[in-house]
């Protein structure tokens, strides 16, 4: 539930979330490429700490700091097999070292500036807008709405699965017992209704809509229409620098990043 | 008994859907809580199963507190039918699904054959044993929930809003045998907004508003208080509602249900004549 909260759209208003979801995508899958492009750690941090002021900006750290604590296992994970796996396959043929403990933690930090910034995107991204933007990008309308939809009944989803829970609590199902394959089972009266109730719950949709005549204009007009305002443009401007100057970088000077763990030595001998 | 200390509840987002309720139910009493939607209802008999646990205040069931054991344990004295059978119902066949908390329970093999036998019988179901849940018709699924839960003979049974999407005459059957099971001796609690169900049963009604109770009390004195019936956004029993347009007749106040309201009338018929 928590990830889920740390993903989810709540109506506030910021210049983050008047900004058009084109844009905003376009900056997300900028933040993305740069991420993948670079493996050591300074750039990375750089990543991580650029997006701040975004998130600050549109007033969402709370759910923000959500989202990346349900990261949290993942990033450990990922945290873990990189070290132990690098170490193991002694492309970095030391002992446990700085320079594999870097490697790891930039691998970890890569995966959380990923999050850190499809979080910002959602949580400032209303479904309506996203749908929009779909269509103005001539996605055909039954896909847009479809996406919208299944955004929509996320949330609703969250909530039946939590009745149905306790429902099934409340006969003695205990969803914590047993090993692990037992702890799958258990899920099973779960999922059971919620998949049901979903499908039952698509048809009475999908009849609904039919009986008010979905689908009889060919041509759709909509109220709201998607405009690049001054943000929009600024924000272009933004990824589109960043992007550059990250792709200059990686072009020139991939080799010499330096290891923030090599950067620390002289200091600490300077100290000395 | 079941006892609620000053209780308050928080959900995770904020809100706080009880704010301090005091109850206390004996053993083999028959209530109702009544208010409108949001009211807390829900909330609060999830409480008594402890399916959810006080953020402020304690339950006590039968001297324990809920904090104190699971809900797998509660729930054998406490059964408690959610109000809409789709969100419990998943096996293939209705045996199967009301064996499914016995199993739960750890019952044996000889003894969950013969609960569930009672218990289809119990409520009419016997010739649906091998049939799939998901081929009933709605009333019918309503009654397998029914049966899994009441298989294990729990002391104490909580209804959620039973009488939803019933039809008359399934309302009819499903009052005569709440009316049973209390006098058999369960403690029943029903959540449930249907005034004229509730008037015909005349058990003890609290209602609630925002996370509170607001009263307490027979049906016959509840019901039939305006003020308080206005409060908790529930219309008056119909009856209720044409003794109080005859007001001026010096009739009793108090009459809930047609039975009682004939007796009234005659009565008043014969001393006229
Ligand atoms: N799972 C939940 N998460 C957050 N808020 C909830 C949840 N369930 C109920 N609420 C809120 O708590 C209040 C009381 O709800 P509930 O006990 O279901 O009322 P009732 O059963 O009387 O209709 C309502 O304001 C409702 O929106
Ligand atoms: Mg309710």
């Amino acid at each position: 539930m928590s990830v889920f909260e740390g993903f989810k759209f709540r109506r506030v208003y910021s210049p983050i979330h008047q900004l058009d979801p084109r844009v905003k995508f376009f900056y997300v899958l900028a933040i993305f490429v740069i991420a993948i492009m670079f493996n050591q750690l300074l750039p990375l941090i750089l990543l991580f700490l650029i997006q701040l002021p975004f998130v600050f900006i549109a007033g969402v750290q709370r759910e923000w700091i959500r989202s990346l604590r349900g990261a949290l296992l993942f990033a450990t994970m990922i945290f873990v097999f990189n070290f132990v796996f690098t170490y193991f396959w002694t492309e970095y043929p030391l002992l446990p070292s700085p320079s594999l403990l870097e490697h790891s933690i930039a691998m970890t930090l890569r995966f959380i500036v990923l999050v850190e910034s499809f979080s910002v995107f959602f949580l400032t991204t209303s479904p309506d807008h996203l749908g929009l933007a779909l269509e103005q990008s001539h996605v055909p309308y039954e896909f847009c709405f479809a996406f919208t939809t299944a955004v929509r009944f996320v949330p609703v989803l969250a909530e039946e699965a939590q009745t149905i829970m306790d429902a099934q609590k409340a006969r003695g199902l205990e969803l914590e017992r047993g090993n692990f394959i037992k702890k799958v089972k258990n899920y099973i009266p779960v999922l059971i209704p919620l998949i049901v109730s979903a499908i039952r719950r698509s048809l009475e949709l999908a009849e609904a809509m039919e009986s008010r005549a979905w689908g009889a204009t060919k041509k759709r007009t909509n109220l709201y229409v998607l405009r690049m305002k001054r943000g929009d443009y600024v924000l272009i401007l933004i990824s589109a620098t960043i992007l550059i100057l990250a792709a200059y970088f990686w072009i020139f000077y991939r080799e010499q990043i330096p290891l923030l763990s090599s950067l620390l030595i002289p200091l600490r001998l300077a100290a000395a | 008994m079941i006892e609620a200390r000053n209780i308050h509840f928080t959900y995770p987002n904020g809100v706080e859907a009880l704010s301090g309720v005091s109850v206390e139910v004996k053993t083999g009493e028959f209530m109702a809580i009544m208010g409108q939607n949001g009211a807390g209802k829900t909330t609060l008999v999830k409480h008594i199963n402890g399916l959810l646990k006080p953020t402020k205040g304690e339950v006590l069931v039968n001297g324990t507190s809920t904090k104190k054991v699971s809900v797998a344990k509660l729930s054998r004295e406490v059964g408690f039918v959610f109000q809409n059978p789709d969100h419990q119902l998943f096996c293939e066949t209705v045996e199967e699904e009301v064996a499914f908390a016995l199993r739960n329970f750890n019952f044996s093999k000889q003894l969950i054959k013969k609960r569930v036998t009672w218990a289809l019988n119990l409520l009419s179901l016997t010739q649906y044993r091998q049939t799939s849940p998901f081929m009933l018709s709605g009333g019918e699924r309503k009654r397998v929930a029914l049966a899994s839960v009441l298989a294990w003979n729990p002391d104490i049974v909580i209804l959620d809003e039973p009488t939803i999407g019933q039809d008359h005459q399934q309302k009819e059957k499903l009052r005569q045998f709440i009316v049973q099971l209390n006098t058999q001796g369960k403690t029943v609690i029903i959540v449930t907004h249907d005034v004229e169900f509730v008037a015909e049963c005349n058990p003890r009604v609290a209602l609630m508003v925002q996370g509170k109770i607001l009263a307490d009390g027979p049906a016959n004195k509840i019901l039939t208080n305006r003020d308080l019936v206005a409060q908790a956004s529930i219309v008056p029993p119909q009856i209720s509602q044409i003794f109080f347009e005859l007001s001026d007749q010096d009739l009793p106040q108090d009459i809930i249900n047609v039975y009682d309201a004939r007796d009234v009338i005659i009565k008043r018929l014969e001393a006229s004549t």
